[in-house]
């Protein structure tokens, strides 16, 4: 085996990740608080104000960030779920459980800005959408997925099922969001849809996309602080 | 739970799983045919592991667990003939009729309606049924059992080895079945 | 391995014919279901016309999973779902026995009665081989789901509860194509398209539910 490729796996025990993480995290904080400023900075002051919804549109800053995580992350927490039961490696279920919450928190987030959103700008808190409604499933999917580890005393047998369970969760959430963009289109429900956002000025799309790394750089602080809990908790 | 532990058997032999409760009897007994992955160490057939023969494995023995793994709507009868067809060892229904006479259970009536001694009896019924499956596992086969009852199954076991096969078995009681000892407690 | 196989359906089959008061509930719980929705909307033809095939589905969504609790845990609980992981034929064969005779019991037995139901609702007859045939393609993927979940809350506290909450996400895209395959050919269009996407997924779910169910066992009882 090569040098890399003994690393790699020395650092797969939690107990020398341990440090590892707690050495990291403060880094990814700071990386955070950094990006989040510019992103704010250029959401709420630099770019320019839409003709058709005013101030109102530039909660998209934080809105569509938060929707790229949610499903970002939770295909994440699927790979390391996938490691954790090809290679039997504690520390990879440790790692998709500590990734659940701040999954569950960023569909939420992306729920309720989309809500706020909907509010000034189309009257209704909530709007059927394709986009919102497959969001408020993904949110069931990670709840359902703590809800199971929850359940679980075994910690071994929780990695285990929770990695399956987001496993086939992963290979059907295409499928959810096909299908309830079809049921969508079908139904014509609302016409309104939280897709006509304003068309991207280039500055509108930088400061998404600052925001989307301050989001992924504060998941990652996050999950690096839960995991380290976690594998206190287990005493591994 | 436990570790350390190792040993052997070989053909004619029998081996008590001495302990008392929650010393991992029934555990040890699941690793063995393979139910449960041990977190350290192995279990080998003739020389090869257990992981890699799987199927193979599992047709060379017999396990019955503390729980009685028959159905209370099917007829005594129905359950062995249905345990033998899962184990892809069927039997004709006069081999099941004579198997349940000897642990003198009537094969007709629905398990539901028949005694708790009647029950485990038709349970360990199959240990009738397989002389010539080489490997049986047996956890607490004389539990809930009468005194002759208790002797019958003696007499299944002590058979078996006498035949040449192997008996792995946990009880809390002393039984008179000659062999090996390993106990958890120590 | 086929032997073992008929010999497990056939087992199934008459422990829920020697049981048949569990299977009826869950027949009963449908209808009751249904009948709930006008009490609560109001019984007005055209309302009830168009939320039918919405409402059926959703009553066959509830039934099955009502169901499914049963599917792995009486065998859990007297032992006989370890003579199957021991036993001759592979372990994805088994689950996928189980749950056809699960759908067999619990399924079919929609299929059938959804007629009757969507008399009730006044919906025109011309629908009725679309509605039936939506259900019999989707009960049965909804019963190999049900069963990874099934399979991944045996022996835990929350039961039911739990079942439901991770399964009832993953049977979103079956209702949408089932009831939505009954709309389109109310509204005209024919329900080809949504039909076929069901058989898909009817395929899909066969061929890779199985698998799924066996390693959720396998996790389950180690």
């Amino acid at each position: 085996m090569t040098a890399a490729g003994t690393r790699w796996f020395w650092y797969a025990s939690p107990q020398t990740f341990y440090p590892l993480a707690g050495k990291m995290a403060p880094a990814f904080a700071i990386a955070a608080v950094v990006l989040a400023a510019a992103g704010l900075w250029v959401g709420l002051f630099v770019a320019p104000t839409d003709a058709q919804q005013g101030e109102a549109y530039r909660i998209i800053f934080i809105h569509v960030p938060a929707a790229w995580m949610s499903m970002f992350i939770y295909v994440v927490m699927a790979g390391w779920a996938a490691l954790g039961l090809a290679f039997n490696t504690r520390l990879s279920g440790m790692m998709a459980s500590a990734l659940a919450p701040t999954g569950a928190l960023f569909t939420f987030i992306a729920l309720w800005t989309g809500s706020l959103w909907g509010k000034p700008t189309w009257g209704t808190y909530w709007v059927w959408d394709a986009r919102l409604t497959s969001e408020l499933i993904l949110l069931f999917l990670y709840l359902g997925f703590m809800a199971l580890q929850a359940a679980i005393d075994d910690p071994r047998r929780a990695d285990r099922a929770g990695a399956l369970l987001a496993i086939v969760g992963v290979i059907n959430v295409p499928i959810i969001y096909f299908s309830v963009k079809w049921w969508n289109t079908l139904h014509q429900g609302a016409s309104v849809s939280l897709k006509s956002a304003p068309t991207m000025a280039a500055t509108m799309f930088a400061g998404m996309i600052l925001m989307a790394l301050a989001f992924w750089m504060y998941a990652i602080a996050v999950t690096l602080v839960r995991v380290r809990c976690i594998i206190a908790e287990r005493g591994a | 739970m436990f570790r350390g532990l190792s040993f052997a058997l070989a053909r004619g032999e029998a081996l008590r799983v001495a302990g008392a409760n929650g010393r991992g009897k029934t555990s040890l007994l699941r690793i063995l045919c393979g139910l449960l992955v041990p977190t350290a160490g192995e279990v080998q057939w003739k020389g090869e592991r257990i992981r890699e023969l799987r199927e193979e494995y599992s047709r060379q023995l017999v396990y019955l667990g503390h729980a009685p793994a028959v159905k209370d709507d099917l007829t005594a009868a129905e359950n062995l003939a249905i345990a033998c067809r899962i184990a892809a060892a069927p039997q004709s229904p006069a081999e099941i009729q004579r198997a349940l006479e000897r642990v003198e259970v009537p094969a007709g009536a629905l398990l539901k309606k028949l005694s708790q001694g009647q029950r485990r009896r038709a349970a360990l019924a199959r240990l009738a049924l397989s002389p010539s499956v080489p490997l049986w596992l047996l956890d607490e086969p004389l539990a809930a059992l009468d005194a002759r009852a208790a002797r019958l199954i003696e007499a299944l076991i002590a058979e078996h080895v006498a035949g040449g096969g192997l008996v792995i078995y946990t009880t809390h009681q002393d039984a008179r079945i000659q062999g090996k000892v390993i106990d958890l407690d120590g | 391995m086929v032997d073992a196989l008929a010999c497990l359906l056939h087992r199934d089959l008459l422990l829920a014919l020697r049981n048949r008061s569990d299977v009826g509930t869950a027949l009963l719980f449908f209808i009751i279901v249904t009948t709930l929705f006008p009490l609560g909307i109001g019984a007005e033809p055209a309302l009830l016309r168009a939320i039918a095939p919405g409402v059926i589905w959703v009553a066959a969504l509830l039934s099955s999973l009502l169901s499914l609790g049963r599917l792995f845990a009486a065998d859990h609980a007297d032992g006989t779902l370890e003579q199957m992981l021991l036993g001759a034929a592979p372990l994805g064969a088994v689950v996928a026995a189980k749950a056809f005779a699960h759908w067999l019991v619990s399924g079919l037995p929609l299929v059938v009665i959804a007629p009757l139901i969507a008399l009730q609702y006044d919906l025109p007859s011309s629908l009725y081989g679309a509605l039936a045939l939506s259900l019999l393609l989707g009960t049965p993927v909804l019963s190999l789901i049900g069963a990874i979940g099934a399979a991944l809350t045996l022996g835990l506290r929350g039961g039911g509860v739990l079942l439901a909450l991770l399964v009832l996400p993953l049977y979103v895209p079956v209702l949408i194509m089932g009831a939505g395959g009954v709309e389109m050919a109310a509204a005209g269009m024919g329900a080809q398209g949504h039909l076929l996407l069901l058989g898909a997924m009817l395929v899909g779910a066969a061929v890779f539910a199985p698998w799924a169910i066996a390693a959720a066992l396998r996790i389950a009882t180690e």
